[in-house]
């Protein structure tokens, strides 16, 4: 991954496990990738494959114990975040790292005001005299299409439907004007309609004010639309990464290869979808070698032993598979 | 053959059905107004042939779906069960039809007995289709098993021992139990992963031509309904919108509102259609406008919308749809 001054966010070698009486959770087992300035990185992957606990990472969210760092580095900014005191980290989070959680009404405290609450979000960084702040809310509110700013702000959240909820959420991360957005599985509680609203919403700000955007989603369907590069990730490592085009048309790891094709849409109607054999590994007790290789069907001897080698393609396109770059 | 094109091979047939569910406010609970949550909802599923009902949330297909299994009683309309209207039976009649309509539910997990191991779970069903003997239900047990692609081993371990795509087998067997023929599908593959996801269809599929079922499949998900259904049915606020094959309503929609779905599908395959500017989403059906319970949300709207019901136009012979916009021969076209 070669320098930049343009580089944002730059994740490297990342382990975080869990450790519980008897057993370690390699939950992150060596994850390294960039999120450059105005550009849309998606973390993609099935449940348990480290998407989320990456994430949280970033934030400093993870819990300590029974979580625990146990390598490599988060570089914001050239600072590297794991380095920070908590006070430090608090500074970080919510002023230049936003983040929007998936389920927005558990995430918005029910029995405050949508006012209180965003005015909350920016009254943690910034001193600033309580009509300034209501006035500031309003635009917010405005910024991420609600109609009606003034009166919302007195809303209670459960007066509002999922889709309001979930742009209350990009205003609350929006409040302080950060460079990098964190969205974990923004749209996956919503319906389709309002989901593509909602990621052009994201698309719209991330322009307007020149920010980062970090992905976390399972859904394929969702990179497609919004993804700059896609980081594929299982079983706690990145498998592929690359650019969006390159990920997803000529994908160069077993692992990619598979989701793609077992995929449900219409053009594989009266064909059988090709499904994945077995279940994704306990983070506990992940095989040697190849975290994929028993569901692998390019799998080979070295593959049960040796860990796998990132192999480089073209134009910033890894995928962590010797086997399909040797052929 | 009557209006909606029903002829001997028809499993269920539904007709004008409506459901309203009173509010009730105040000290003594006076019914202060009503959710019209299915309204006009009529369709036809054939044997061994899949019906996708496709919908935003809140509009109504589980309702549709509790109609059918009778959890519900509906306001008016028929449900005709091999040609048996069931909404005029009383509980004892229904009791012999009650197995022959299944459900899979979108979690397994809250739909299983925690204290119950799965084979207890999947004998529960076992003794309701009349099979006592014990050895005769762990026969019958070991084959349910097989048959959704579970070891006979998993039969005395609890549902939390297994992963969701293991459960969702499990509910599957479970509803294979007392032999249906038709299964109602609450979206089945909603919560698990696409790797899973994927298994879970295959094995729908394959079970359907083994077992000759017919399935009424509940999805939001417009590429399993693309690849999984024959025939399928868009709803919103309680009314059917477009009824049509798939093949037919995937290739040529017409209803604005399945043209609104259809451009909000995120596909991994066609990642450069842009996303329709859509206007705001679902308002209740709490009080619906007169007239096209669309009409706030749709480019296309005009002052006709506002008024009266609206009737279904074919715009084909199997192509039913509920705009006023459609021409009689079926040319109409954004």
């Amino acid at each position: 991954m070669g320098d930049n001054d343009n580089k944002l966010l730059s994740v490297e070698e990342l382990k975080v496990y869990f450790r519980s009486e008897d057993e370690v959770a390699r939950a992150v087992d060596g994850v390294s990738f960039d999120v450059d300035r105005e550009e849309t990185v998606c973390l993609v992957g099935e449940s348990g494959c480290g998407k989320t606990v990456t994430a949280l990472s970033v934030m400093g969210l993870v819990p300590i114990p029974p979580g625990e760092i146990a390598g490599g580095q988060i570089l914001f900014r050239d600072q590297n975040l794991l380095d920070l005191d908590d006070n430090q980290m608090q500074e970080v989070r919510g002023n230049q790292i936003g983040m929007v959680f998936q389920e927005p009404l558990t995430s918005l405290n029910p029995v405050f005001t949508i006012g209180d609450q965003i005015g909350e979000a920016i009254q943690i960084h910034q001193t600033a005299p309580q009509n300034e702040i209501i006035q500031r809310s309003q635009q917010l509110l405005k910024d991420v299409g609600i109609a009606d700013p003034a009166q919302r702000l007195r809303d209670y959240p459960h007066q509002l439907s999922g889709g309001q909820r979930q742009r209350v959420m990009i205003a609350m991360a929006l409040a302080c004007d950060p460079e990098l957005i964190i969205a974990d599985e923004p749209t996956t509680a919503l319906d389709v309609t309002v989901q593509a609203q909602i990621l052009r919403l994201l698309e719209t700000i991330q322009k307007e004010r020149s920010m980062s955007v970090l992905y976390i989603t399972h859904d394929l369907g969702v990179v497609s639309k919004v993804a700059d590069r896609i980081c594929v990730m299982y079983a706690g490592i990145i498998a592929e990464q690359g650019k969006k085009a390159a990920v997803l048309k000529t994908p160069k790891h077993p692992y990619t290869q598979a989701l793609l094709a077992s995929l449900p849409n219409r053009e594989k109607r009266g064909k059988r979808l090709y499904s994945i054999p077995g279940t994704v590994p306990n983070p506990a007790y992940k095989p040697d070698g190849c975290p994929f290789h028993p569901r692998c069907r390019h799998a080979i001897q070295p593959c049960r032993e040796q860990y796998p080698q990132m192999c480089d393609y073209e134009d910033g396109h890894h995928a962590r598979c010797p086997v399909l770059f040797n052929e | 053959m009557n209006a909606m094109g029903s002829h001997n091979n028809t499993i269920l047939q539904v007709e004008d059905l409506k459901k309203y569910f009173p509010i009730r406010r105040g000290f003594f609970q006076k019914i202060t107004g009503w959710v019209r949550a299915v309204e006009s909802v009529s369709f036809i599923i054939e044997k061994g042939k899949t019906l996708g009902l496709v919908g935003e949330s809140g509009c109504g297909k589980t309702t549709v779906a509790r109609l059918i299994l009778k959890l519900l009683d509906a306001d008016h309309g028929k449900i005709l069960f091999n040609g048996l209207d069931i909404t005029q039976l009383d509980e004892k009649e229904m009791k012999p039809l009650r197995k022959e309509i299944q459900i899979i539910f979108q979690d397994p997990y809250g739909s299983l007995n925690p204290r119950m191991t799965v084979g207890q779970s999947i004998a529960e069903g076992l003794k309701i289709a009349g099979i006592h003997s014990r050895a005769q239900q762990d026969q019958r047990l070991e084959k349910l098993l097989k048959m959704v692609g579970m070891s006979p081993a998993s039969s005395d371990r609890y549902p939390h021992e297994f992963s969701g795509g293991q459960r969702q087998r499990i509910g599957i067997a479970r509803a294979l139990s007392v032999e249906p023929a038709l299964i109602i599908c609450d979206e089945p593959v909603s919560a698990l992963d696409v790797s899973i996801q994927a298994q879970i269809i295959n094995l729908l599929k394959d079970l359907q031509r083994q077992l000759e079922l017919s399935y009424l499949f509940i999805s939001h998900d417009l590429n399993v309904v693309g690849y999984l259904c024959d025939k399928v049915a868009v709803m919103y606020k309680g009314h059917i919108m477009e009824y049509a094959p798939a093949d037919a309503l995937f290739d040529h929609p017409i209803h604005p509102y399945t043209h609104l779905l259809l451009s909000a599908i995120p596909d991994a395959d066609s990642s450069d259609t842009e996303l329709m500017a859509t206007a705001d989403e679902a308002s209740n059906t709490l009080n619906p406008p007169a007239g096209c319970s669309f009409q706030d949300r749709c480019p296309l709207a005009e002052e006709r919308c506002q008024k009266g019901a609206l009737e279904f136009i074919k715009a084909a012979p199997d192509h039913l749809v509920r705009c006023w916009k459609v021409t009689r021969n079926g040319t109409y076209s954004f």
